[in-house]
């Protein structure tokens, strides 16, 4: 109660808050892509040679794709892959003694994000702490708490580093949830990725803390291709969010990233993500093109994963986190909230792949559209044979904001064993007018009331993101929806 | 506190509020009666800022402003409070944060901070007990999964919470037991005050004798047609609305 209310308070001003772009000095690869390229960031990453040549194998095999514009439900222009620069790092100053010093400059961009790179625990009682990797553009800048994890075994640093310093688990992991072959992003990704964060958990250890990693696009006319890989070893647990923002901008940037979790014999991993890239302007001018791939395996007996999503930004998102379940009675979730305004355009949603005994999963979508908007959920739950006694239980709700825009839902089920259960509902409701007066007539203004309704509506999502994330998600989802009511 | 003059107000090309007239001053209970479809809720709504309905003539004071000039919330902030006929669901919204959110509206824009959460939980403790409304039904969302009578009751709750300086209570005795009616009214009694005004829509008699009204009136075909004290209900009641319109029955021909 409290928090929504502080979230309520905490609600200001319409504009895409962190637009912003930061002037530091910048060292890019030049623009566009070849083998040259692949090279240029393998080296600049002093990579050992399996890396580079898994990089090189992935660009050939992308070289003969093509972009997946049939199936979405999508639309936008033909992305022109040579106009693109594939590697931006801030350029490290010379009078940084320590490798651990950042650019002050970075650390005010960071701290002007609303992120504290700073390791004092915070003094207010709700606040847990929560340790950050900072990535800007295609490198990792900063991970904090390293030390204190270390002392439990376990591992969180930029991807880079763990190439370096912990080559056999990254080889061991790495694209074995999303292969190159998976997609044309991922594929994509796998040829050019620069960074993203790398975790570890050890046998039986419960993070202590949240681990998250926090993307920022910053320098015109790149894309950012990141990885991230989780691992949580046998009855280990680890909640992990992640959140992106971007500098305001009349281009179309591409953000291609993948995602890879494994968890073993009952381990559990909670992913949390509030999607915030820069959404474009009211025309559609601008925005972030969003193409991820994320895939979690629960790997091990009794494990579990759960995506929780909150999609506020971009001009178009093409997303869909997912779970193999292969373990018997391990657990699956996706919970969502993806709203477009204006022209934004979203395709989101799941894939469960039962293939243990006893697997359970759960999807819980909220479809939230205005303005000019497209909003689709695109689902898959398959239930291999052998999968005995597999559960699925889907909830697709989609709330429409005006007459202009369009929700979608695409469910597929493929059910291979008998005994599986699988439940799909759907609602599309329009925001209600009643709702609405009932709301005012308290003394609540239009804007505030689709505030509070929308955040009721997605309730069972937010629900499920850790405390200070819920309270930035709620604010986001107001800001988003301005101006979305006459 | 409240002076509509002529007041005409419909939907698309229908007139449904034809020439309304009603004083009240503070401290006065009003009661409204009169025939299904007679454009009692429309009132209702057309004073609390419904945009549906056009207002094509006439002028309404509230405090010496111009009521119509406001947007609905600004009504609300002002002190106009509507308890619904049909209270709508709110799916997510805890009743609390909900009332919590409104109070604090309210009081910004009488320049005043947001109450602290003891005050602000002592109050609910508080009205909560007035209106016997079960503590589940406060936290849970609003109205969501009520039954019509716990509606009904939360709007009186919601009232009670905002103190508002003028109520419209439209049906609020409609689907009450007879427990729960008594409960409302008394809700209701323990608000009346001086710096107060309620207007009372009912078809029934018996709320009256609970929540007893300076002024009776008779709404019919979108104005007030007989005026009266709390006797006039006791008519009503005995005699239907048949010998009103028959009274009538050559003017509203015409
Ligand atoms: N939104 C609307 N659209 C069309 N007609 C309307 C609308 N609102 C009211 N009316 C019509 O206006 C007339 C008055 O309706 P209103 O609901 O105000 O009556 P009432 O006196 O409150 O009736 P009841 O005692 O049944 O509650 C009715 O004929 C009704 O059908
Ligand atoms: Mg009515």
């Amino acid at each position: 109660m409290a928090k929504e209310n502080q979230i309520l308070e905490e609600i200001t001003g319409g504009e895409y808050k962190y637009g912003f772009s930061t002037d530091i000095e910048t060292e890019t690869a030049a623009i566009g892509l070849s083998e040259d390229t692949i090279r240029f960031i393998s080296n600049k990453k002093q990579e050992p040679s399996w890396m580079l040549e898994a990089r090189l194998k992935a660009y050939r095999y992308w070289l003969t794709l093509e972009e997946p514009k049939h199936w979405p439900h999508l639309s936008y222009p033909t992305i022109n892959y040579q106009d693109i620069i594939y590697y931006a790092a801030p350029k490290k100053q010379q009078q940084l003694s320590s490798l651990n010093e950042v650019d002050p400059e970075l650390l005010r961009t960071f701290e002007k994000l609303g992120i504290s790179l700073e390791e004092q625990k915070r003094l207010s009682g709700v606040q847990s702490t929560i340790a950050i990797d900072a990535v800007i553009d295609s490198v990792s800048v900063k991970t904090t708490f390293k030390e204190t994890l270390a002392e439990k075994g376990i591992i969180f640093c930029s991807f880079s580093e763990a190439v370096q310093e912990h080559p056999e688990l990254v080889k061991q992991y790495m694209g074995s949830m999303v292969p190159y072959t998976d997609n044309f992003f991922a594929a994509l990704n796998a040829a050019v990725f620069s960074d993203g964060s790398f975790c570890y958990i050890p046998k039986g250890v419960r993070c202590p803390m949240e681990l998250s990693t926090y993307f920022r696009i910053n320098t015109s006319g790149t894309g950012q291709f990141e990885r991230t890989l989780i691992i949580a070893d046998e009855g280990s647990y680890v909640s992990y969010l992640e959140g992106c923002t971007a500098p305001m901008r009349d281009e179309n940037q591409l953000h291609a990233a993948v995602v890879e979790i494994v968890a073993q014999k009952n381990a559990e991993v909670k992913y949390s993500t509030v999607q915030n890239w820069y959404p474009g302007d009211k025309n559609g001018k601008g925005g972030i093109y969003n193409f991820v791939t994320k895939r979690g395996i629960c790997a091990g007996d009794n494990s579990k994963i759960s995506w929780t999503q909150v999609e506020t930004g971009s001009a178009i998102t093409w997303k869909y986190p997912s779970v193999i379940l292969k373990g018997n009675n391990s657990v699956g979730e996706f919970y969502s909230v993806a709203v477009t305004n204006n022209k934004q355009q979203a395709d989101t949603g799941t894939k469960m792949t039962h293939l243990g005994k006893n697997t359970r999963s759960t999807i819980v979508s909220k479809g939230i559209s205005a303005g000019f908007s497209n909003n689709s959920y695109r689902g898959l739950v398959r239930i291999a044979k052998g999968a005995s006694n597999a559960r699925n239980h889907s909830q697709c709700d989609s709330l429409l904001m005006s007459d202009t825009c369009g929700a979608h839902t695409f469910p597929y089920i493929e059910i291979k064993d008998k005994s599986a259960i699988v439940e799909h509902e759907a609602t599309t409701s329009k925001i209600g007018e009643d709702q609405l007066f009932y709301c005012r007539q308290r003394g609540i203004d239009a804007e505030k009331a689709v505030a509070l309704i929308v955040n009721g509506y997605c309730k069972e999502v937010l629900n499920q993101l850790p405390m200070e994330f819920a309270v930035e998600a709620q604010k986001l989802l107001a800001v988003s929806l301005e101006g979305s009511v006459g | 506190m409240l002076s509509i003059k002529n007041l005409k107000a419909g939907i698309e090309d229908k007139e449904i509020l034809k020439g309304f007239n009603l004083e009240v001053k503070a401290g006065e209970v009003h009661a409204i009666m009169g025939p299904n479809g007679s454009g009692k809720s429309t009132l209702a709504s057309v004073l609390a800022g419904r945009e549906d309905y056009a207002v094509t003539d006439g002028s309404v004071q509230f405090l010496k402003k111009d009521l119509l000039e406001m947007s609905p919330e600004d009504r609300a902030r002002e002190g106009l409070f509507l308890a619904f006929q049909y209270p709508v669901e709110i799916p997510g919204v805890s009743n609390i944060n909900f009332l919590k959110t409104a109070l604090a509206e309210i009081r910004q824009y009488k320049g005043l901070p947001p109450m602290e959460a003891k005050d602000f939980l002592k109050r609910v403790k508080e009205k909560q007990a007035l209106v016997e409304l079960q503590v589940s039904l406060a936290n849970r969302s609003v109205n969501e999964g009520f039954s019509g009578g716990e509606k009904k009751r939360n709007e009186i709750f919601q009232m009670a919470m905002l103190e508002p300086v003028l109520a419209i209570l439209d049906e609020t005795d409609s689907g009450l037991d007879i427990d729960a009616l008594r409960i409302v009214a008394n809700g209701v009694n323990k608000l009346r005050a001086p710096e107060r005004a309620f207007i009372v829509i009912t078809h029934y008699q018996r709320l009256l004798e609970y929540i007893v009204p300076d002024f009776v009136h008779v709404m019919y075909n979108g104005r007030i047609v007989k005026s009266g004290t709390k006797e006039l209900a006791l008519e009503l009641e005995e005699k239907g609305y048949d010998w009103i319109k028959k009274e009538l029955g050559e003017t509203i021909e015409a």
